[in-house]
Order: structure tokens, then C-alpha cells, then sequence
């Protein structure tokens, strides 16, 4: 025997791969290189993005945040692009449009609480407490940012505490049908009738408010929030009941929901938006003054609803006939089976849809400067009539555009993570 | 039950109207504010500052109509309008008053239900062309691709006028005066048409305003006015003696400056007339004497409020041109306060 050996006792070292294998050689040859087609690609939209970036970048890279007018950048000779004085000047203004400056903290203060009251039904970590201050949240923010007495508010939720309690009391002795009509017909009634005497005397026994703003002094991103999200709120349980309803069984459900659906989806927005703003005012009696923004908030709301309602369905139809099946043979009732086996499915599948639906209906609300409301892009036609401002142009869109991605991106981001936590495929 | 719910809200409605329909000028008293319709802004007619004012020359009458009937200038809701949401919105009652550059026609008058109370603005169609193309008359435009906004008045006088004169163009439509100012500065077209104090309100924002100028001709009448719905006829009165006040002062002479000292009495009766010291106008009108007065003393009357809006020494630099008193030359003419 002798110390010959022919088989290795000793490992290698280890070597670092080679240079073209890793880091970022390695992922551009994989990703931008790997065919002769994909690299013209590459070097082509290189030189696009540059070209852009080379004009872009020194024409927005200006020191023009104090420039009080377009002709004092104009005739700067320090200034050569940008003139980005009318965001500095009129900031406020597209923040807030025309609301009394001393009372701005209302709006913000709506906003913070939004976010207060939005986080128990976006993450489930929080405490299910919260969900009671997301539920008056609307009407305490309604009363935040109109003003008024604060009993107006107080007697609207009087009246669905008023359908609760019918509900509650009547179901053992009418039925179920019967009780839920009272249920909705009781607080219509309270509120169509008694409501606006009873806030009248509340508010004469122990007067409790604070100053009313106008519907005609909102204006800019806080107008885009509110009807926003208003539209939004509103337009997800309704689209819901009207996808449930194009699937009822029941005739008379069925046809309206159907109806619904295919009458507003064969209506372009702004002709429903011009039937808010011009048609409803012939209908009315004169004098009559039904808020604008209101109106404007309907019409989005119904609107979207509509395609939320198709969006919903497809989710629907995408779920196996087997669990629905399932959810009868544990002999669970239609709105049981709905609540704890269709719905979280059907949801779970059309979640990029429905925020799709969303971020459209917040871009669409844009569309109300058509009918004289100042919303971001209104209030760039007031700007440029002020003189000092006129002709001026790029700097106003890009300012809005950016505005709107923050929102957009950041409800984008949002579903992601939904997605990702609900994922159950491994 | 559910009937007589039904016939209670039909009822309640019906109150409502009948306590609308009651005068225009009781509304605005009891309200305590005027619901002016302006425009959502347009260089030196209507535009809020940077802390939400509204001012502008139509601006400046719809503070004098709020001045005259309330007694402040700054009981005015200002509500934005566009050119298609105003006449709506005055039929319909959401505004009371119209002051709005609009141009006096018949249908809209007739047809429309409107009453014109005058005009504050005599405009007329022009032409803005780049100076080194030579052109110096309307006539040479032959075979020009011109800038026009869409679904207005301007675009018929256009074709009207290259018919009349059997000459051709290619319009480049565009949207509104932010998009045609973009896209004749590019150079997408030659020509730039549209009422000639909004070319020149363009034409002052321009980096080089010196190399462009305006064409001579003025192919169609445009007179802009203030207006209220028919059937009101005490309102519509307040509205046009309103700005015959305003116009009345400025040919007696009458101005900011020197109101004080006029309404303290003056050997002119006319003026006296004016300024209620002397007859009954404001009890004929429905107003206390002192109306016109505090009409002038919003802003001055009617030449100053020209000057500090429009005027040559704004950047929109319009000269008075026919918006001249008539002693000037001009077509500004009241009739008289008597």
C-alpha cells in the first residue's frame, strides 16, 4: 500500500463565479440581452427614457418657487423652464379650493380620522371595536366638513337605529318579510318627515355646532377625496346586492339588477353627471336647492356601482358550482352561505377588478369641471384667469398628475398586499 | 297612509314653489346674498385670487348689483359656469343673475327666455397671426390652417366669412383657449380666431408678444352682456339701471374718488338724480335712495372698472375702442336718469 491516493480528500476552494454569471452582468444578459430582438429593445427605450430625462429634468430643475407672476419668470433670466411659483402661490387653494382658511383643520382633521377609520376594515390585526367608529364615522365626517348643528347628523343615525329596533322587535311577531320592510319603511319615514323638526328643536333645547361651510367652497383635491370616496364607500355594498340580485333566482330581482346594470352601463359618466347638474334642476321646483356635490356623489356612486356589480359577478362566476352545493348541504340559508363561504371566495377572486373600479371612479371624478365644479382641474381654468398667471399650463398638470398617482399607486400597493396575505394556493 | 304620505310631500312641494316663485329681488333680500353666475375664469372678466376672491370686469357688476339690492359687495356667491351649464343654471333658478361674457343673441333672448339688461362689452371676432408671415390683412389668409374652438359661434362666423370672401382654410379644432394657445405657439396652425379681447389677453402671455399681431378686421358682433331669466321684469330693472349707473357716472363724471363730494349735492340735477338727492328713483326701483351710490362706490363706475380690469394699463391692455362713452366716439350709452 502506499499514500497514493486518486481520489480527492480535500474539497475545492470555492470559487466565485464567473463575471459574466453574476450580479448585474448576469440579470441585464438575462433581461435585456437575451435575444437580438430584446436588445434593440433595450437600447431603444434607453435612449428614449434618456432623451426624455434630457429634456425633462433641466426644464423642471428650476429656482422659480418664489415667483410671484408667469412674466417674472418669463422675463428672469435666471429662470429657463419651469415656473413653479403658481404651485407655491395657489397650493392652498388646489389643497382646499375655497374653504375658509380658519377652518382648513376640519378638512384635515376628516382626512386623519379617515384614515382611523378606514384601518379596521382594510388590515385585521386592529381591534374589532373600531369598526363602531368606522360606522359613524360618515356622518361625523359629513358634519366636520359641512358644519351646521351637530343634531342633524345625530337624528340620521337616530333613524337607523330606529330600523334596527323595528327589525329587532317585530321579526318574532310579523315574519321576516314583513319586518324588514318596516325596517326600511320606519326610518324613511322619520327621516322625510320628523327628522329636520326633531334636529330643529334638539338644537333649540341645547344648541351644539360649528360654523356651516357652503357646498360652493370646497373645491380642489378635497373635493376629488370626498366624492371619491364617498363613491367608493358607497358603491362596493351596492354593487354587492345588485351582483347578488343579477343572480337571483327571483324574477322581479333579477330583471331590475339586469336592467340597472345594463341601462347605466350604456350611459357615458358625463352625461349622467350633466343630468345631475342641469336636468334634476328642471324637475325640481324653483328655488329648491338640492346640493350640488350631493348630487355629483349620487350619480358617481351609481355609476360605478353598476360596474363594480359586473366586476363582483365574474368573481361569482368563476367560483365551482360544487361550493355552492356545499354551502346547502350544511344547510346553511342563502344569506349565511353568501356571508361565509361565496362571498369571501368571489371577493378574493375579483379583487384586482374591484380596485381597478375604484382608482377609475377616482380619476372619473375629474370630470366634474365639466359641469363648473373646482375640483384640481377646474381650479387650472380659474388660475390662468388670474393675469398673473395666465397661459401658464405643464406646471399646473404635472403638479395634479402627481397628486392623483400618490392615490392611485398607493391603492394599487394596497391590493397587492391583499392578494398576497389571501393567497391560498402554496 | 302611504297616500296621504304621498299627497303631503306633493303639497309640501307645492309650497315650496309658491314661496319661490315669489319676486327674485324679495329672494336675494331674504337669502342675504346674490347667487351671481361668473365664469370659472377668464383673464381679466372672472377669476378668484389666491385666497379665493373673485374679481374681473363681470366680477365688478355682480358685486354693484349686490351692492345696490344688500347693501354689501361682498354678499355674492360667485358660482363657476360653463358654456354649457349657464343658461341651465339661470333657468333652473341656481343662480339669480348671469355675468358671464355672453354674447347678446336673438334666439337667446327669444328663444332661450332671457332678458339682456345691456351690454358691458362690445367684442367682435379677430385674428392673431405670427408677424413674420407677412400678413397684414384677414383678405391674405387664403389656404392658412386656423385655430378654432369647437361647438361656438366663432366657428360659423369663420366659415362665413373664407365663404364670403371665396377663400379656403383647414380648421385645427381645439378644445379650449389653454389648448389653442399651446397649439398655436407650436405652430400647428397659422392663425389663432377667436373674440378679439380674448386674443389679446393670449397674445399678452406670450414669451415674445411683439412678434405676434393682431389683424385689423373684426368679422362678426359680439356684444356681451349681463342677463336675468323672463318674467321678472322689477329684477331685470334693477340689473340694467344698474349698469346704466354705472355708465351714467362715468359721463357726469362721477368716480370713486369724488363720490362723497357728488352725493353731497351738486348744481347738476341729473347727477343729483343719481345720487339720490334729489327725486324719488331708488322708491321707484324698489330700492332705498342711496342705491347708486354704493353701486359707484364698489369700484368707481363704469370707465374705471374698464381700466382696472381690462384696460391698458392691466396686461391684457384693451384699448376702449368702441367700448368708448358715445361722446368718446364709442357705442356706451345710457339712457338718461330721469
Amino acid at each position: 500500500m502506499s499514500d497514493q491516493f486518486y481520489v480527492r480528500t480535500e474539497m475545492l476552494e470555492e470559487q466565485p463565479a464567473p463575471l459574466g454569471q453574476t450580479g448585474i452582468l448576469k440579470w441585464s444578459r438575462e433581461n435585456l440581452f437575451s435575444s437580438i430582438p430584446n436588445s434593440i429593445m433595450t437600447i431603444v427605450s434607453v435612449v428614449v427614457v434618456a432623451f426624455l430625462l434630457w429634456e425633462f429634468i433641466p426644464w423642471a430643475w428650476q429656482d422659480s418657487w418664489n415667483a410671484s407672476s408667469r412674466r417674472e419668470c418669463l422675463d428672469s433670466t435666471e429662470i429657463t423652464g419651469a415656473c413653479w411659483g403658481v404651485i407655491t402661490e395657489r397650493f392652498n387653494q388646489l389643497m382646499f379650493g375655497f374653504y375658509p382658511h380658519e377652518l382648513q383643520w376640519r378638512v384635515l382633521l376628516c382626512f386623519v380620522l379617515l384614515i382611523a377609520a378606514i384601518a379596521p376594515v382594510l388590515f385585521d390585526k386592529l381591534p374589532r371595536e373600531m369598526l363602531w367608529f368606522s360606522a359613524i364615522y360618515p356622518f361625523f365626517g359629513y358634519w366636520l366638513l359641512w358644519g351646521g348643528s351637530l343634531w342633524g347628523p345625530i337624528v340620521v343615525i337616530a333613524g337607523f337605529v330606529l330600523g334596527y329596533l323595528v327589525m329587532r322587535l317585530l321579526s318574532q311577531t310579523l315574519g321576516g318579510l314583513a319586518a324588514m320592510i318596516l325596517a326600511v319603511l320606519t326610518p324613511l319615514i322619520w327621516w322625510l318627515f320628523f327628522a329636520g323638526a326633531a334636529a330643529d328643536i334638539l338644537h333649540g333645547i341645547m344648541p351644539v355646532g360649528i360654523e356651516a361651510v357652503k357646498s360652493s367652497k370646497f373645491g380642489g383635491l378635497s373635493l376629488s377625496l370626498i366624492i371619491g370616496i364617498a363613491g367608493i364607500a358607497i358603491s362596493f355594498p351596492l354593487g354587492i346586492v345588485l351582483a347578488l340580485g343579477r343572480q337571483s333566482d327571483m324574477f322581479i330581482v333579477k330583471t331590475l339588477s339586469v336592467g340597472y346594470i345594463e341601462f347605466i352601463r350604456g350611459v357615458p359618466l358625463i352625461t349622467l353627471l350633466f343630468v345631475a347638474s342641469v336636468l334634476l334642476n328642471y324637475f325640481m321646483p324653483k328655488g329648491t336647492n338640492f346640493d350640488i356635490i350631493l348630487r355629483v356623489v349620487i350619480m358617481v356612486t351609481l355609476f360605478s356601482a353598476a360596474y363594480m356589480a359586473e366586476v363582483i359577478r365574474g368573481g361569482l362566476a368563476a367560483l365551482p358550482t360544487g361550493q355552492y352545493e356545499a354551502a346547502d348541504a350544511l344547510g346553511l340559508d342563502y344569506w349565511q352561505s353568501m356571508q361565509l363561504i361565496i362571498m369571501p371566495q368571489a371577493l378574493k377572486i375579483s379583487i384586482p377588478g374591484i380596485v381597478g373600479t375604484f382608482i377609475g371612479l377616482f380619476k372619473d371624478t375629474t370630470l366634474v369641471s365639466i359641469i363648473g365644479l373646482l375640483d384640481p382641474i377646474g381650479l387650472t381654468t380659474a388660475i390662468r384667469g388670474d393675469s398673473a398667471w395666465n397661459g401658464i399650463v405643464w406646471e399646473l398638470y404635472i403638479f395634479i398628475a402627481l397628486m392623483f398617482w400618490v392615490f392611485t399607486f398607493s391603492m394599487s400597493r394596497y391590493s397587492m398586499y391583499l392578494e398576497n396575505k389571501l393567497k391560498t394556493t402554496h | 297612509m302611504k297616500k296621504s304620505v304621498l299627497l303631503g310631500t306633493i303639497a309640501a312641494v307645492g309650497v315650496l314653489a309658491g314661496a319661490a316663485s315669489a319676486g327674485t329681488l324679495d329672494d336675494v333680500k331674504a337669502n342675504g346674498v346674490l347667487k351671481c353666475g361668473v365664469s370659472t375664469g377668464l383673464v381679466g372678466f372672472a377669476a378668484p385670487d389666491a385666497n379665493g376672491v373673485w374679481g374681473g370686469f363681470d366680477v365688478t357688476f355682480c358685486r354693484a348689483v349686490a351692492a345696490a339690492v344688500l347693501g354689501d359687495s361682498d354678499a355674492v356667491e360667485f358660482v363657476p359656469t360653463t358654456g354649457k351649464t349657464r343658461f341651465t343654471a339661470l333657468a333652473s333658478g341656481e343662480i339669480d343673475l348671469l355675468a358671464r361674457n355672453t354674447t347678446w343673441t336673438f334666439s337667446r333672448d327669444v328663444d332661450l327666455k332671457f332678458t339682456f339688461v345691456g351690454v358691458n362689452y362690445y367684442d367682435g371676432q379677430g385674428f392673431m397671426v405670427r408677424k413674420d408671415l407677412g400678413v397684414t390683412s384677414a383678405t391674405e389668409l387664403d389656404g392658412a390652417t386656423v385655430c378654432i374652438q369647437t361647438g361656438t359661434t366663432t366657428e360659423l362666423n369663420l366659415a362665413d366669412y373664407f365663404r364670403a370672401n371665396g377663400m379656403s382654410y383647414e380648421p385645427v379644432p381645439i378644445e379650449t383657449n389653454a389648448e389653442a394657445q399651446q397649439q398655436y405657439l407650436s405652430g400647428a396652425c397659422d392663425v389663432y380666431t377667436t373674440d378679439a379681447s380674448g386674443l389679446a389677453a393670449t397674445r399678452a402671455t406670450f414669451e415674445d408678444a411683439d412678434a405676434h399681431t393682431l389683424l385689423p378686421e373684426i368679422i362678426s358682433k359680439e356684444p356681451l352682456g349681463p342677463l336675468v331669466r323672463h318674467g321678472d321684469d322689477q329684477w331685470g330693472d334693477i340689473a340694467r339701471w344698474t349698469l346704466n349707473a354705472l355708465i351714467t357716472a362715468e359721463e357726469l363724471g362721477v368716480t370713486q374718488a369724488n363720490l362723497a363730494e357728488m352725493a353731497a349735492g351738486t348744481s347738476n340735477p341729473e347727477i343729483n338724480r343719481l345720487m339720490g338727492t334729489e327725486g324719488s328713483l331708488g322708491e321707484m326701483i324698489g330700492l332705498d335712495a342711496e342705491w347708486a351710490q354704493r353701486v359707484i362706490g364698489v369700484a368707481g363706475n363704469y370707465g374705471e372698472v374698464f381700466e382696472a380690469n381690462i384696460g391698458e394699463s392691466t396686461a391684457i391692455g384693451l384699448s376702449r375702442g368702441l367700448n368708448a362713452q358715445w361722446t368718446q366716439g364709442g357705442l356706451i350709452y345710457s339712457p338718461p336718469f330721469r
